[in-house]
């Protein structure tokens, strides 16, 4: 017997609510249905828009699942009823989508992974701001932080990634004629989100994303249809990664800009920590708190005695800090090593050596850091030590502070 | 957030004439698509059906030869006036056109040389002419037809197409809208049409990433003249931009290398500067002609700076190009003189805030 095969995955890309991504999933979804295919939607959010819930008609709709939490009721995606109704094609809207706590699992996607996993072929929709590695960029442009993000893997193993385009002026006409959102709420999101250069410089991000998602899809359909023409579908041994995992907050943007590169290099990534272990991190601690630390927080660390040793005599928040970037960096499906060594920059440089790294990557100290603690020693002194591989220094993309 | 600085002359300058390109501006919409059959006339003149019922004088003045039935059905809702014969050919009733001078016109289909005899030699220069009276064109293309790109379609189609239009044409536009929708074919195939179809969804995809780019990259063109029509001295990093430092003594081969690389794969832009010294060795200036060379021949566009502060000067450059990217050999001086006034890498790094730096090895 054939084993079933997995479910094939479409992602409609936009950059903005509004730009029509629902309506062109409907779209598709109502012609596959009219070529005979068996096809529900799993999830839908009408928004309250008129043309997009027209185009739900006649389409089977698995009821949502309402879940209590802390007095609300949220509706959720009925993973189970979809999976025991078992359509060929199943719509599943917003997959960036973090389910409500107390949902079997926390993400959309994770959901949509078990109908794909089911034989389910799945259509979805998302906007190019909730792209992990994209983060800090859509920050800079937006000034907003989005915190519900999806790795790039997840986005990366779809079939096919389709860009639903529409001129900012129009999006601005429709947001302005009420098509997207009511009165209050456009007027708010005209003011904030939806300022003209804003979304310019979002359709720019999404237009190159998919460009990027294309490519790499043409150069895989060459290795897997029997060609044998080299591309960026095969992993480039040319070029290795390293990451250098810090307490410093820095780290995440450091984790997505060296992920990011990786995956367009098409290169192996690895991210490490260093901790420092016995007597040196024992010296080394005691340096650092009597040569730049004041008296009282010398005294304060002596009194609440934290133990060395193992845990390299770092601060708890520091530790803490550290572990959610090691588990940031394995989301991202990065491979992480925690290393222990006498000396931050020794024990990174020789297991770059030892790992045959080409490119090391390290975050740049907050301007104010600089002239203090251990930051700047860091950095310079890896530039100075690691002379056989290239270094990336990598920078916020915010404005500097004064 | 915006980062607001004093601006410079030249930008002051460039302000003004982005201001002055606005306020005399010519109206052009363009649909790009990547291969027949996406539905580019359809929606085209979907556009032109909402546009007519929402109260807009609208006008269709060019429509394909061929068209499939949902565009035929669009037709009796809307006013076309149809093409003119000219000898052998047809081109764009300009006369009718222009006296009817409708708010907004159609053209379907841009990529087309006019017969003898007609106003203009192509079609495209027909549409200026329009512009030019007052009127707002809507236009529609496929990649394939984009001059400065039919070598790298045909190296793809292995088809030449002979009429075209220029780029810079494109890139005038307004406001372009990228048609992605797949061709018409099924998600679901059985195994032997998935084998049968994947070369010419190969070659499908190659032209979609094409006219992703060149959307892209005229999307990114309009971004910096509206952030400079509002004196934004601001980049948002939308694309990645690469500067390489040449030096003398620079590893610029692999530097070279890899930002060829990079910029590739991120479909970025590729610069290498050079920062004039006063005093430079012959065998110096031997060394950096050769290295320029080898930036000149991998396609990047060379830019020569001045200033005595070479780490100033590159700076200062990189922040006004929008550069995210800056590559920078190891600093030879070490010893002495560096620890005393430290090494221009690290004074480099410390200053370059707001882009990545990478440094290589000699």
């Amino acid at each position: 017997m054939a084993e079933r095969r997995r479910g094939r995955l479409k992602i409609f890309m936009g950059y903005a609510a509004g730009v029509g991504k629902t309506y062109q999933m409907l779209e598709e979804a109502r012609q596959l249905k009219s070529q005979g295919l068996d096809v529900v939607i799993g999830y839908f959010e009408p928004h309250g828009r008129k043309d997009t819930i027209a185009k739900t008609e006649g389409m089977e709709v698995i009821p949502r699942k309402t879940l209590d939490y802390r007095g609300g009721m949220f509706a959720e995606m009925d993973t189970a009823a979809i999976l025991a109704r078992m359509p060929q094609v199943c719509l599943v809207d917003e997959y960036p989508h973090t389910n409500v706590p107390g949902s079997e699992r926390a993400k959309r996607w994770e959901d949509v992974e078990l109908l794909l996993d089911a034989g389910i072929d799945v259509l979805t929709t998302m906007n190019i701001q909730h792209l992990e590695s994209l983060n800090d960029e859509v920050w800079h442009i937006t000034g907003i932080r989005v915190r519900e993000t999806i790795p790039d893997w997840v986005v990366h193993q779809a079939d096919e990634v389709v860009m639903v385009d529409l001129t900012p002026r129009a999006l601005l006409h429709r947001l302005q004629r009420g098509v997207v959102y009511t009165p209050e709420k456009a007027e708010r999101a005209l003011k904030n989100f939806f300022r003209e250069s804003t979304l310019v410089a979002l359709r720019e991000l999404a237009l190159r994303e998919t460009a990027h998602e294309v490519e790499h899809r043409s150069f895989s359909a060459v290795t897997t249809v029997g060609g044998d023409e080299p591309g960026p579908g095969l992993a480039d041994k040319n070029h290795k990664i390293l990451i250098l995992v810090t307490a410093d907050p820095a780290t995440a943007m450091l984790i997505r800009r060296g992920k990011r590169v990786s995956d367009f290099l098409n290169a192996d990534c690895f991210a490490v920590t260093v901790q420092r272990t016995g007597r040196a991190a024992r010296q080394q601690t005691k340096d650092k708190l009597a040569g730049l630390w004041r008296a009282a927080r010398v005294r304060c660390a002596r009194f609440t005695g934290k133990p060395l040793g193992d845990l390299a005599g770092l601060p708890d928040a520091d530790r803490e800090a550290i572990e959610q970037h090691l588990n940031f960096a394995r989301n991202l499906h990065i491979e992480t090593r925690i290393l222990e060594g006498d000396d931050v920059v020794t024990a990174l440089v020789d297991f770059a050596r030892r790992n045959q790294i080409t490119q090391l990557f390290l975050a740049r100290p907050a301007a104010r850091s600089w002239t203090r603690l251990f930051g700047r020693d860091v950095v310079e002194r890896i530039v100075g030590v690691a002379t056989d591989m290239q270094i990336v220094i990598v920078s916020g993309r915010e404005p500097e502070l004064p | 957030m915006p980062e607001i600085r004093r601006k410079t002359p030249d930008e002051l300058l460039r302000q003004v004439q982005a201001e002055e390109a606005a306020a005399k501006k010519e109206h052009l919409k363009i649909f790009l698509g990547y291969a027949s059959g996406v539905g580019k006339s359809f929606r085209m003149l979907d556009e032109a059906r909402r546009r007519r019922e929402r109260g807009q004088d609208v006008v269709v003045g060019a429509i394909q030869p061929k068209l499939p039935p949902e565009v035929e059905a669009l037709l009796p809702k809307l006013e076309v006036i149809p093409l003119k014969t000219i000898g052998d050919g047809t081109a764009i009733d300009m006369e009718a056109l222009i006296q009817r001078h409708p708010a907004v016109c159609f053209i379907d289909g841009l990529a087309y040389d006019n017969p003898p005899g007609a106003r203009n030699p192509t079609r495209w220069q027909d549409v200026q002419d329009l512009l030019r009276t007052g009127m707002k064109v809507i236009g529609s293309i496929n990649i394939q037809y984009v001059d400065e790109l039919r070598e790298q379609v045909e190296a793809i189609t292995g088809k030449r197409v002979t009429q075209t239009v220029p780029v810079s044409f494109i890139k005038s536009a307004d406001e372009i809208e990228i048609v992605d929708a797949p061709p018409h074919e099924p998600l679901v195939r059985s195994l032997e049409e998935e084998s049968g179809a994947a070369k010419r969804q190969q070659q499908l995809s190659k032209l979609r990433e094409l006219a992703l780019v060149l959307a892209a990259d005229v999307v990114d063109h309009q971004l910096s003249e509206y952030l400079e029509r509002y004196g934004i001295s601001q980049h948002f990093g939308t694309q990645e931009r690469i500067l390489v430092c040449i030096t003398p003594r620079a590893n610029v081969r692999e530097m070279i290398e890899t930002a060829r690389v990079i910029a590739d794969r991120f479909h970025g832009e590729l610069i290498a500067a050079y920062v004039q010294q006063p005093e430079i060795s012959p065998e110096d200036r031997v060394a950096l002609d050769e290295k320029l060379a080898i930036a000149w021949a991998a396609g990047a566009r060379i830019e020569i700076l001045e200033g005595e502060d070479a780490v100033g000067a590159i700076l200062d450059f990189a922040k006004s190009r929008g550069i995210t990217q800056l590559f920078i050999g190891h600093s030879q001086r070490a010893g002495l003189w560096s620890r005393l006034f430290g090494n221009p890498v690290d004074r480099l790094i410390r200053r370059s805030h707001g882009m990545d730096v990478r440094v290589f090895p000699h």
